[in-house]
């Protein structure tokens, strides 16, 4: 990595310094540039470690019968699988981009608060590690699913010694992404260079400063959930045990509550960095700057009031599903104003197919799937049947993995060379792509099938109907799992200089008239912006202005 | 062969990519049997078709664009970017879609939660891990458990499921309706939340420890319909399915009177030779028993205690008959099990499962008083 040290600083300041020497540059910095590799590094490790769970998952399910693991096991590794995931992949490799990215693309010398930077980065660690170390426990990790429904996740003899530590572990990442979000709200909003205006801002940045509030609205509700668990099991408290005058379907609305913000907290930033990759690529201006962030606002606030469309047949009033119905329905439009607007950029573009642009393009249309399947689930008494089918585990892996991790994969392609200064082999990321995107239809694009065909979720195995359609996911999930081997050898080959052709500053062409960063020297200096841009680009703003 | 022929088959379909037709494979949903589902299934191709025509409307004006508009055929770019007419259409046209789209969800929504002037009613409680049916307002009372055979081949590594019909789709008593007859369904649960699903009924409704769900059904067709528990509720959740069979008017009638005179049966307490015993001790601990203690008796590390070896199992068996009857906060009373059954599963427990006491128990000495005639 001492690639991204500084050598030519054009931007030299008095106090300039470089970063410290050895390991222990790692544990005290507060360089928005290595918090941010921390980050993304971690996420990494923590995507393979979440993938080999799948991979255990998918080879259990490869046929019918029980062949490698006990149930409880296998309903320990979807539960794990689920959390590493999403609170060790998908949210720190978003906040780890954030890291490097806001700061360079709003002209900002730093992120405001550095020191709580690094400490939200070591307390994801601890909160992951707690968890991962109830897998070694006795009565093993937890295996409620990773909604964590009562009573089951009170249940002695179905959660052994791992309940409290897990909710620990919930508070430990909470608290990370809370101060994680903190801190990109104050950089946005008072470290901007003077010239960039509120509606200059890149799409990412747009995204991201919206994605922090949901963050910050509904961390504080998911650890209130657990820790009403967590009173129920110890302290005699009755909130969610009918016995004692307590409700376990409250939980489930205050799981969802977060619950729904959560995956639009995973997928916000995404749309971000879509919109700042495909313009550069049909090297035209984002269509619909403004309606843009307008949709990403919708979005959010709407996220807030859907959120029992998780439970359709918990056993509402009929007004009550009624209305969620209704409410659900209304996000698909504000979500197909983006993908039109998408579809508009790359229109009469001059477009070319960098792995980067390769990804995005399959995100658009991918993702279109998960939330064509969204809208369908939306519609209360056909979810009646979906609901807890295989069709679900479609839906939210295709707003998932092609959505959210294919997004993630295009960033690392997008800007690891500015990053690094070196130029990843684009033949491999091709071959990385065309494997990645093939296989993870074959992976899920049966699992609709299997869900409307009846097969429920969270099963460790299934009658014999089911067979072929789970063998074909299961070869699709083998196939996918490889392929990110792929990506992980990339990554170490462009740091490690890649394919020694040395990049421009605008790495993409025409690029800095897209976006900040691509003004600054390849690689990045290791301080930048200690004064910031007089002027910043408009390209994707041309609307407003 | 057969398995790649299948392969290649679903292979060629994916790539069709249409989740619909195609009985052979069931790709799609089922239609069902009663009016309800029939609607539901209405509703779901609407949604679908609508979906697959935006698709094709948007994906092939990105794939012409990505054909047409590239850089390497000397497209220029063009600089337009943004039309405040055009994000006014598309904000409006599915707006107007999701509102017809709306009318008749709601319409069905209504159907769906309406149970009002049922015929009968039964009431399912979901327990870890089989269904308790009682039909209200009569003495039929019966629990619905996985079939023997799946649940041997699922808890053997390496065994073949396709050797047993209907794997994890069977069970020992499936619950019987009239066909034609609103039949109202109350749903709740003894310990943790289950989920009572069969796709032919067009619905799945929650079975929430504590409290009452209801839901309802009028099957139109004579037949047997299968489901499983959709939510889950620990270890054996994938393996506590739904059977119900649907019968005409006079055929239903007939089973009530069967089954009544079936209940009302004194178990025959007449003694068993040791094979017999150990043979239906080992049915009564599938049944019951099983789920926790595991196949052959060793428990689960750190949740469930091994019965081989237990003192409790293998001490005197009066200790053992009054634990089980008495059960404790984890493990559940089965004063619910006869003296027959009693004597059965003891014996198997004692003499099996690694355990070797030795002894034999027959129905007359595990027989509570009340229950000598
Ligand atoms: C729901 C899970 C469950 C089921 C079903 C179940 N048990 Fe248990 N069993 C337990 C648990 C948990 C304990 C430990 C009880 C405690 O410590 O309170 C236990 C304890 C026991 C013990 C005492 C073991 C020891 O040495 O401490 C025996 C004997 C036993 N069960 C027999 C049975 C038999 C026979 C059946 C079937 C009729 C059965 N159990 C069904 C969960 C179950
Ligand atoms: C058009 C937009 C979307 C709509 C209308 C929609 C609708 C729904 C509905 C109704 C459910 C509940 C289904 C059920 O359990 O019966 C659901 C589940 C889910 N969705 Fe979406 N969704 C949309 C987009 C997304 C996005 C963007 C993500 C994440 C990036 C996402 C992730 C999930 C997840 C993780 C679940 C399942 C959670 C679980 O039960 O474990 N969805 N969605
Ligand atoms: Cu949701
Ligand atoms: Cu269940």
């Amino acid at each position: 990595m001492s690639a991204v040290v500084a050598e030519h600083d054009e931007h030299h300041a008095d106090d300039h310094h470089g970063p410290a020497k050895g390991l222990l540059r790692w544990i005290i910095t507060t360089n928005h540039k290595d918090i941010g590799t921390l980050y993304l590094l971690f996420a990494l490790a923590m995507f393979f470690v979440g993938g080999s769970m799948a991979m255990v998952i998918r080879a259990e399910l490869f046929e019918p019968g029980l062949q490698f693991v006990d149930p409880a096991f296998f309903n320990s590794m979807t539960t794990m699988h689920a959390l590493v995931m999403v609170f060790g992949a998908v949210m720190p490799a978003f906040v780890g981009l954030a890291n490097w990215q806001i700061p360079l693309m709003i002209g900002a010398a730093d992120m405001a608060l550095p020191r709580m930077n690094n400490m939200s980065f070591w307390m994801l660690v601890a909160g992951v590690l707690l968890l991962a170390s109830t897998l070694f426990m006795e009565g093993g990790a937890p295996n409620g699913g990773w909604t964590l429904y009562p009573p089951l996740v009170l249940q002695p003899i179905t959660v052994g010694k791992a309940l409290p530590f897990a909710v620990f572990s919930v508070h430990l990442l909470g608290i990370s992404s809370i101060m994680g979000a903190i801190n990109i709200i104050a950089t946005i909003f008072n470290m901007r260079a003077p010239a960039m205006k509120l509606m200059d801002m890149p799409l990412f940045v747009w995204t991201w400063l919206i994605t922090a509030f949901l963050l910050i609205a509904v961390m504080p509700v998911f650890a209130g959930a657990v820790t009403m668990l967590l009173t129920d099991k110890f302290f005699h408290t009755s909130f969610f045990n009918a016995a004692g005058g307590g409700d376990p379907v409250l939980y489930e609305h205050i799981f969802w509550f977060f619950g729904h913000p959560e995956v639009y907290i995973m997928i916000l930033p995404t749309f971000g960095v879509a919109s700042t990759i495909i313009p550069v690529f049909a090297r035209k201006p984002l269509f619909g700057y403004a309606s843009m962030v307008w949709a990403t606002g919708a979005i959010a606030f709407l996220s807030f009031i859907v959120w029992a469309h998780h439970m359709f047949t918990v056993g509402m009033p009929l007004a009550g599903e009624l209305y969620f119905m209704y409410a659900t329905m209304l996000i698909a439009v504000p979500t197909g104003v983006k993908v039109f607007n998408w579809t508009a950029t790359m229109w009469k573009g001059a477009m070319s197919f960098e792995t980067p642009m390769l990804f995005c393009i399959a995100f658009v249309v991918l993702f279109t799937m998960g939330g064509f399947t969204g809208l369908m689930m939306a519609i209360a008494p056909v979810d009646f049947q979906y609901h807890d089918t295989y069709f679900i585990v479609a839906h939210f892996h295709y707003t998932l993995v092609p959505a959210s991790i294919f997004i993630l994969m295009a960033a690392g392609y997008f800007w690891l060379p500015k990053w690094t200064g070196h130029m990843y082999n684009e033949k491999i990321g091709q071959l990385h792509f065309w494997l990645s995107a093939i296989s993870v239809n074959i992976l899920f694009f049966p699992q609709h099938f299997l869900g409307l065909a009846g097969m429920p979720r969270r099963i460790p195995d299934y009658a014999v109907q089911f067979a072929d359609w789970n063998m074909i996911s299961s070869i699709g999930g083998f196939i996918f799992g490889a392929s990110q081997l792929l990506f992980l050898y990339i990554v170490i080959d462009t740091i490690k200089g890649g394919t020694g052709e040395k990049v421009t500053d605008e790495v993409w062409e025409d690029a800095s008239k897209h976006s900040l960063e691509w003004t600054l020297p390849s690689p990045v200096p290791y301080h930048t912006w200690t004064t910031p841009p007089a002027m910043v680009p408009t390209e994707h703003v041309l609307d407003t202005h | 062969m057969k398995q790649t022929k299948q392969l290649f088959a679903g292979l060629i379909l994916m790539a069709l990519g249409l989740g619909t037709a195609q009985a052979d494979y069931t790709l799609n949903l089922m239609k069902g049997v009663t009016k309800v589902s029939n609607d539901i299934y209405d509703l779901h191709m609407l949604i679908l078709w609508i979906c697959v025509i935006i698709g094709v409307g948007v994906f092939g004006v990105m794939f012409y664009s990505i054909y047409h508009h590239r850089k390497s055929k000397g497209h220029k770019a063009a600089q337009f970017h943004e039309n405040t007419t055009v994000e006014i259409i598309w904000t409006i046209i599915p707006t107007l879609i999701l509102i017809g789209m709306a009318i008749p969800a709601t319409k069905t929504m209504i159907e769906l939660d309406n149970v009002q002037e049922s015929d009968m009613t039964i009431q399912v409680t979901g327990k870890q891990w089989y269904w308790d049916y009682k039909y209200l307002n009569t003495d039929i009372h019966f629990e619905s458990h996985l079939d023997e055979a799946s649940e041997k081949v699922h808890r053997t590594v390496g065994a073949d499921p396709r050797s047993v019909p209907n794997y994890l789709l069977s069970v020992d008593r499936p619950l019987v309706i009239p066909v034609n007859k609103k039949v109202r369904f109350v749903l709740t649960s003894a310990d943790v939340i289950h989920s009572w699903w069969v796709p032919d009924l067009g619905w799945k409704k929650d079975a929430n420890p504590g409290f009452i769900n209801e839901a309802w059904t009028s099957v139109e067709k004579a037949g047997t319909y299968r489901g499983q528990c959709t939510e889950l509720c620990g270890r054996d959740h994938g393996f506590m399915p739904i059977v119900v069979i649907a019968m005409e008017q006079p055929e239903y009638d007939a089973w009530v009177v069967k089954t009544l005179e079936q209940q009302k049966q004194k178990p025959d307490l007449s003694d068993q030779s040791r094979g017999q015993l150990m043979a239906h001790g080992e049915s009564v601990y599938l049944k019951n028993c099983v789920g926790c203690h595991q196949i052959n008796g060793a428990g689960v590390p750190g949740l469930i205690p091994a019965l081989t070896g237990s003192a409790i199992a293998t001490g005197k068996w009066e200790g053992l008959d009054g634990f089980l009857r008495a059960g404790t906060a984890k493990m559940p009373s089965f004063s619910k099990l006869d003296a027959k059954e009693f004597a059965e599963l003891m014996t198997y427990v004692r003499n099996n499962l690694g355990n070797k006491v030795g002894d034999e128990l027959q129905p007359k000495q595990t027989a509570l008083p009340e229950d000598d005639d």
